[in-house]
């Protein structure tokens, strides 16, 4: 008997128009179509979205944990990207 | 990247969690942490999908039509409950299959209120009010959980089960209103359902072997003991209220203590019952063997509709 699991989806949701797709679980289904509609009844019982993406798992590629350092860290020492690292005279407006 | 020991690692580990950082799939964690989180999810996830057959039981002679589409609606987020959980056991490397395989080989547990039968309508009511009651009571404090993954799984399943122990509550606030027979009813079904599920805690905290480990990782943030409380101190009220009696002669509110003091459990019972010897353990496990058996053939077929659609698009 071939017992092929089906493969791993992760599903990202709209909430409402206007919002990103957030990533909201994972779930198994033998193809797209039937991700998109198990997704539907795992995810969104409570009118949780007005929209659906679904993308197999083995596609994700992703930042190593312990790589997190050599990737993240330098933008810490970048405070003057930020606006409050400028001194404006006192009473300026409108900036 | 340079090799750290595994001392190193794990002092890493649990500062991360001392300072409430969550742990996510790809972080390094003990491999205890791992089997620890695995056996728990795995554990939960299989309450949920064998908790859906006692209520199962009721669906199709529900009272009325409202309470038919609220006794589905509760049953199918039960399903999904069990879904979020073994997504979550799948990001620590968990094969699914083989957790389920664990289940119907009996390797795996289940939480054991569910191996009691659903004599009649108002075990619905109890079910809903106890049994999800002290779901809600176990889970809100695991929505904190220092696995990422389980904590939102957790925040999910809190949100939704809500509406259950309601639902259950206003049966039994029904019931207890109605008719003698009805009240007795609803009686009847608290006498039955109290005590299992004050055992949903599990044992005692002196015979809980794995508390203190997990209590230092944050997977668990209460005690069996203090959560039990909790559920007799929230409860007791909710039954008087209805003019329903727990079914506890040493039941007394202790105002020392600022507790209800509560008879001792029947642990022979509990151990019996986690043993395999409840009164539903072998319907419940075949039942869910069954499921699979019988829907091998759709999975199959599902797979091969799947296949034959990549070559038509392929071609
Ligand atoms: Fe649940
Ligand atoms: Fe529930």
């Amino acid at each position: 008997m071939s017992n092929k699991e089906w493969p791993l989806w992760e599903v990202f949701i709209r909430s409402k128009q206007g919002l990103n797709h957030k990533h909201v679980g994972s779930l198994r289904a033998a193809d797209a179509e039937m991700a998109v509609s198990n997704a539907r009844d795992v995810y969104t019982r409570r009118s949780e979205g007005v929209s659906i993406w679904v993308v197999e798992s083995s596609h994700v590629h992703a930042s190593h944990p312990t790589d997190a350092d050599a990737l993240f860290e330098p933008a810490h020492s970048k405070v003057y990207r930020h606006p409050t690292f400028y001194d404006v005279p006192e009473g300026i407006e409108h900036m | 990247m340079k090799e750290l020991d595994i001392n190193e690692l794990e002092r890493r580990f649990q500062e991360k969690i001392d300072k409430d950082i969550k742990i996510e799939p790809n972080d390094w964690m003990p491999d205890n942490y791992r089997q620890t989180l695995i056996r728990q999810i795995s554990q939960h996830a299989h309450s949920e999908i064998v908790g859906m057959l006692p209520e199962g039981n009721w669906i199709t002679r529900a009272p009325n039509l409202r309470r038919k589409a609220v006794l589905l609606a509760k049953v199918q987020d039960e399903a999904g409950h069990g879904l979020y959980l073994y997504s979550a056991t799948e990001t620590l490397g968990a094969d699914r299959e083989d957790t389920i395989d664990d289940l119907h080989s009996g390797k795996a547990k289940y939480s054991s209120i569910f191996n009691y039968p659903t004599l009649s309508w108002a075990d619905m009511g109890a079910i809903g009010w106890l049994v999800d009651g002290a779901a809600i009571m176990n889970q809100v404090p695991l929505c904190r959980c220092s696995y990422g993954p389980y904590a939102r799984a957790m925040v999910r399943v809190c949100k939704e089960e809500s509406f259950h122990q309601r639902q259950g509550y206003e049966i039994m606030t029904t019931l207890a209103n109605g008719t003698p027979e009805q009240k007795a009813m609803a009686q009847d079904a608290l006498n039955r359902f109290w005590w299992p599920a004050l055992m949903m805690f599990g044992p005692s905290d002196k015979d809980s072997k794995h508390t203190a480990q997990s209590m230092a990782w944050k997977i668990k943030r209460q005690t069996n003991d203090e959560l039990r409380q909790q559920m007799v101190d929230i409860t007791v009220p909710q039954a008087e209220l209805i003019g329903l009696t727990v079914p506890d002669p040493d039941l007394k509110w202790n105002e020392e203590r600022g507790h209800y003091d509560f008879g001792e459990i029947n642990w022979d019972e509990f151990w019996n019952v986690v043993k395999g010897n409840g009164p539903c353990n072998k319907e419940r496990v075949e039942a869910r063997r069954k499921a699979k058996e019988n829907g091998a053939w759709v999975r199959e077929a599902a797979n091969a509709y799947a296949a034959k659609q990549k070559m038509k698009k392929a071609s």
